[in-house]
């Protein structure tokens, strides 16, 4: 029954305008943060803002928050496979050099 | 009760929205992996030529990367209200909302294709005297900007004309409150599509 409810669950227009809202005042923070010089450590800050933004949008606007537990964990396996692609091949280039 | 109606309603039709729904998602872990690969090279080109492609980011126009930003964030929005509007029944108000997202899919083309035509204009294209003259590294960062935002581009054509073939089939009625799985489909394409700009935007247009 609650699985049913859960796959019913109608998403207001009120959740999403305040994610939209959330996802235009990250992107101005992204772009003031890009106007400082910070080093090494603009790069982390856009990353991290692109991937809140980016989240935000997998849970909300593509209802993975809302949907089955299937569809996160599906989602969470992809998204590790592709860190781990990521993460071993630029070691092995950093480190093979 | 409502789910006695939804039970009968569906007895005698052959269909499996979940099903539907984990094999869209399977094929956007492809574009994925797709995308990852670009993001990777990305990553140790622009580890090896950092300065350059600092240099290089400062040819874009931050101002035409953010507008379009805010256009596809903001079509994300009218997407998601597009099918709430027809879950709640208001096929009306579902189409003004889809339409919107169509147009600012065009409008965000319209962006892509002033803001190449200058590259262009300025003899910064694929292969032109202009570019090969430049550094390795610029070259490298110009050539990943055109694949990458070009398999964007070419992502939200698919998703536009996509998207135009729902808005027909909720003007007929064959997508509707009872099956919108096509509908919720193609949105997952596109927040997609707009998931990929999410990265794309600070990645080559806010360097230093």
């Amino acid at each position: 029954m609650e699985h049913k409810n859960a796959h019913n669950h109608i998403v207001g227009y009120g959740t999403y305008i305040f994610v939209w809202l959330t996802l235009v005042t990250l992107t101005a923070l992204t772009v003031t943060a890009a106007s400082f010089d910070l080093g090494n450590f603009s790069i982390v800050i856009a990353l991290g803002i692109a991937s809140i933004k980016g989240l935000l949008v997998l849970l909300v606007f593509m209802h993975l928050k809302f949907d089955d537990r299937i569809f996160r964990i599906f989602t969470f396996v992809a998204f590790l496979t592709l860190t781990i692609f990521l993460v071993l091949t630029f070691s092995d280039y950093l480190f093979t050099r | 009760m409502n789910q006695v109606a939804e039970v009968t309603a569906h007895s005698h039709i052959h269909r499996d929205d979940v099903g539907a729904k984990i094999g869209m998602w399977l094929f956007l872990f492809t574009e994925l992996i797709l995308f990852g690969g670009m993001f990777l090279a990305y990553a140790v080109y622009r580890f090896s030529y950092r300065d350059y492609f600092a240099l290089a980011s400062k040819e874009l126009d931050v101002f035409i990367g953010l507008i379009n930003t805010l256009v596809l964030l903001t079509s994300s929005l009218t997407m998601a209200m597009s099918i709430t509007a027809l879950r709640k029944g208001s096929k009306k108000l579902s189409l003004v909302f889809l339409g919107s997202t169509i147009f600012f899919a065009l409008l965000f083309l319209v962006n892509k294709y002033f803001e190449w035509s200058a590259k262009f204009h300025h003899g910064l294209f694929p292969g032109s005297n202009e570019l090969l003259s430049l550094s390795r590294g610029e070259i490298i960062y110009f050539g990943l900007y055109y694949v990458m935002t070009g398999l964007h581009a070419l992502h939200v054509i698919v998703g536009f004309v996509i998207l135009a073939f729902m808005f027909v089939f909720v003007v007929k009625g064959k997508v509707n409150q009872d099956y919108y799985i096509m509908l919720e489909n193609s949105g997952l394409y596109w927040h997609l599509v707009d998931i990929i700009w999410i990265f794309l935007f600070p990645l080559f247009y806010l360097i230093h």
